[in-house]
């Protein structure tokens, strides 16, 4: 493979610490290495900004409900379509852009590792064909397991060694990388016609509430030391006064120690927390309550979070919380498509306009940025847009102009039709922080990395590990004359680099590299009753055979990275 | 137009906002879509006289056969186009302004999305006159539409605004899903005439095959419309749609049907 050496740019790794100190960066054989040869390729990047590829910990870019919102949105196409440009082909969507398209704008903004948030098991092989499809970038998927028959049985009974089994053997038959929960409980419930909005809430039929599968699956987790934490999006998502909820949610790991050989030190990750951190009893007196949500994340090691940041635009809601977009539809009368997972989840889909002239919308936007403006370690604190949910991921460079300068996000929040409403509703205007390259680093790149257990392999450029790299058009030297500088930098990378090979040069897509699908082997040990309840459910419920249910072979697995655990001695 | 083309042509660029302050040599570089192939305007069009230095200073007259030709004045906010005779899908979708006539017939889809300006159809209208684009809920919601002959189906589906005149018959469903606007029809409606309308006017001189069960007569009344006073049978509904409540009355879509 070919050598490259990236010259003198101003280098961020919080893996190394290095701080914008002007270095090298070598490549080799798809690695970062010390040094290089003198025929490898040199890159200049002298006024540039380097730093590892970025890491998406929380996405909807691949599986059944994606495609539902691409089906049932055809004007989400309109006007958004790109045509063929030298090795790129054609792509079409704005929230929901194709496959292709969400690889290449991922890649052209510097992310080199993905993960599709929640993965329904039964349709796995759908996901893992759009991953197939989604070129450049490194994927992984996380199934659900909030609502899963299986698990809600053996917690019931306090069965952890059972259900970790169950994990065991799900994340192999689907090539899954992470155990995600939905609005643990809820969605099982919405089956009734019914919901779980605090944590305490039974579930009908299974009699258990969202504490005990919350607390169960952490406990199931840490048994088998997964790469990465329980992934939670807690009940009660989205409605005024939810913050509490969420702290409840939150003091449910309390108590519980990271277990594992991959250097992750969270038991749980609280995604998309902007929809979790609201006050107020109704959407007349609705305020944000990220203060209270970031005290709590602040004080407590055993958590990392990240945003759902509202970018103020058109987008498609998607989620597993098939109760909560129900909801929504009833709120903003647009089109409703809702799906039931047999056994395991469910789905809705709803578009949705984040309008800067409302005033929830506008707080809704305020609430994204305190959230990382309050965050103490932005190594636990990451970036995200719950893409499409809170905007799409195409906006993340805007979302960081708005943290890195005070002038960009007062101007947005002093023009808001409700202003001074929206003003009263937050503490942002107050705040006066500035998130640096190097806490932005942290937030995109060291800090998912590490939560996700994949600290050894991206994230930073410490030799050895990948060689994924992106280089900005951003000198940290010069004064910035205009925020907008930070958009259109991070919008369109000078080079980017993906296992070392070069993939972007200057905003352009020049390979499509060797892109990899993230999966966790776990070995555990023989569970017999495990095996029979699974053979049994495939008998009696599942409207397919266990024999067609697995992701397996080169067709829905072309290229894939498995991180081994052994959980056969615990 | 000289040369026609043999797949269907994509001209959004024939709008007085793109031709503003151009020479026609300039007007002629301006690209179209023949298929998946991009080309000029020059090529299929002989193009004389200059534009003005603003779209409204700008007026387009449309020559020759170009019922194979789509998107004319598309997103037009100002000027003025004339098409001298019929055209195909999409003309005056998303227009914001500005004045358009069609001497002749207009194909599906057209005046999409329209939020201003005036659009005159002389001959007959297609499907999806002043409709929302395909799976989309924003319809026509501001500007004047008149058809001197007749219009097809699913004219005004999702409705917010504006106003339209059919002077002959329109097809079913007529203003579906509407939540504002104003639908005249001088001709007849056959049935599912404003099927889940959660607002808006619709009056019907004609005859209505199949009223929706969704509508409820309420009385008789008098109405002066376009000149013509006469009485008319007032229906509420749809009453199977979700309806806001304005000063503490529900807020219905109306129905007039000349007696």
């Amino acid at each position: 493979m070919a050598e490259y050496i990236i010259k003198n740019g101003f280098v961020f790794d919080p893996v190394q610490g290095i701080k914008g100190e002007k270095s090298d960066v070598a490549i080799k054989d798809g690695k970062i290495v010390k040094d290089v040869s003198k025929s490898a390729k040199v890159i200049d990047a002298a006024g540039k900004t380097v730093m590892a590829g970025a890491v998406e910990i929380h996405a909807h870019i691949a599986g059944p409900k994606v495609n539902l919102g691409r089906i049932y949105r055809p004007e989400d196409k309109l006007f958004t379509c790109t045509p063929t440009k030298g090795i790129e082909r054609t792509g079409s969507g704005n929230s929901i852009p194709s496959t292709f398209k969400t690889g290449y704008e991922y890649a052209k903004m510097g992310y080199t590792t993905c993960m599709e948030a929640a993965m329904p098991p039964m349709f796995s092989r759908h996901v893992h064909e759009e991953i197939r499809d989604t070129p450049i970038i490194d994927e992984g998927a996380f199934p659900v397991f909030g609502n899963n028959w299986f698990v809600m049985e053996y917690l019931k009974n306090n069965e952890v060694e059972n259900t970790a089994a169950y994990i065991a053997w799900l994340l192999r038959a689907t090539k899954g990388y992470a155990v995600k929960v939905v609005n643990p409980g809820g969605t099982e419930a919405w089956g009734w016609g019914l919901n779980c909005l605090s944590i305490n809430d039974p579930v009908p039929y299974f009699d258990i509430t969202p504490a005990e599968i919350v607390k169960g699956l952490i406990e199931a987790n840490e048994y088998l030391g997964l790469p990465h934490s329980m992934h939670i999006h807690p009940n009660n998502l989205g409605n005024p006064g939810c913050y509490q909820t969420t702290l409840d949610t939150l003091n449910l790991a309390e108590g519980y120690k990271a277990k594992n050989k991959f250097g992750r030190e969270q038991v749980m990750h609280i995604t998309h927390m902007q929809f979790h951190s609201y006050g107020g009893e109704n959407w007349g007196n609705f305020e944000s309550k990220a203060t209270e949500i970031m005290n709590y994340v602040n004080s407590h090691k055993n958590l990392t979070m990240d945003t759902g940041n509202v970018t103020l635009d058109e987008t498609t809601t998607m989620t597993a919380d098939g109760p909560f977009e129900h909801h929504l539809t009833g709120l903003n009368h647009l089109k409703w498509a809702n799906c039931d997972v047999e056994l395991e989840t469910a789905a809705g889909v709803v578009p949705y306009i984040y309008s800067p002239d409302i005033k929830v919308c506008a707080i809704q936007w305020s609430i994204g940025l305190e959230l990382a403006l309050l965050a103490k370690d932005p190594m636990r604190c990451f970036i995200t847009t719950d893409h499409p949910n809170a905007g799409p991921f195409t906006r993340y460079p805007r979302v960081f102009k708005w943290l890195m300068s005070k002038k960009a996000r007062d101007e947005r929040l002093n023009t808001f039709k409700n202003a001074d409403k929206v003003i009263a509703a937050s503490t942002l205007g107050s705040i006066d922080r500035e998130i640096t390259l190097y806490e932005l680093a942290q937030m995109t790149r060291a800090g998912p990395a590490k939560s996700l257990g994949l600290a050894n392999i991206c994230g930073g450029l410490k030799p050895g590990m990948d060689a994924d790299v992106a280089v900005y058009d951003f000198n940290p030297d010069k004064p910035l004359a205009d925020p907008e500088m930070i958009e259109t930098a991070f919008s369109r990378a000078a080079y980017v680099f993906k296992s070392g090979v070069q993939v972007v040069t200057h905003g352009d897509i020049v390979s499509i590299g060797n892109k990899r699908t993230l999966w966790v082997d776990v070995k555990v040990n023989d569970n017999p009753q495990v095996m029979r309840d699974i053979k049994e459910k495939f008998l009696k419920y599942y409207s397919m055979t266990q024999a067609n249910y697995e992701s397996l072979g080169h067709h829905f697995v072309p290229n894939p990275f498995a991180l081994e655990v052994d959980a056969t001695q615990v | 137009m000289k040369n026609s083309p043999a797949l269907y042509l994509e001209t959004e660029n024939i709008c007085p906002d793109e031709f503003a302050g151009k020479t026609a040599a300039q007007i002629a570089e301006l690209h179209v879509y023949e298929g998946n192939t991009k080309s000029t305007l020059g090529k299929y069009f002989e193009i004389s006289g200059d534009a003005g230095a603003t779209a409204g200073e700008t007026k387009i007259v449309v020559k020759g056969d170009v019922t194979k030709v789509k998107y004319i004045g598309m997103k037009m906010s100002a000027g003025e186009i004339v098409i001298d005779g019929s055209t195909d899908l999409y003309a005056g979708a998303w227009m914001t302004g500005g004045k358009m006539t069609v001497r002749g017939n207009i194909q599906a889809f057209a005046a999409t999305g329209m939020k201003g300006g005036e659009l005159i159809i002389e001959g007959n209208a297609g499907n999806y006159l002043g409709a929302a684009y395909r799976g989309d809920w924003r319809g026509m919601s501001g500007g004047k539409i008149l058809v001197k002959g007749n219009a097809g189906s699913d004219v005004g589906m999702y409705m917010a605004g504006g106003e339209m005149v059919i002077n002959g018959d329109v097809d079913v469903h007529l203003m579906t899903h509407a939540e504002g606007g104003k639908i005249i029809v001088k001709g007849n409606a056959p049935s599912k005439v404003a099927g889940q309308m959660v607002e808006g006017e619709v009056i019907i001189f004609g005859t209505i095959d199949v009223m929706m069960p969704g509508f409820k007569y309420v009385d008789d009344v008098d109405l002066e419309i376009e000149g013509v006073t006469a009485k008319f049978a007032h229906y509420i509904g749809d009453t199977g749609e979700r309806h806001k409540k304005r000063k503490g009355q529900m807020v219905y879509g109306n129905l007039y049907q000349k007696i």
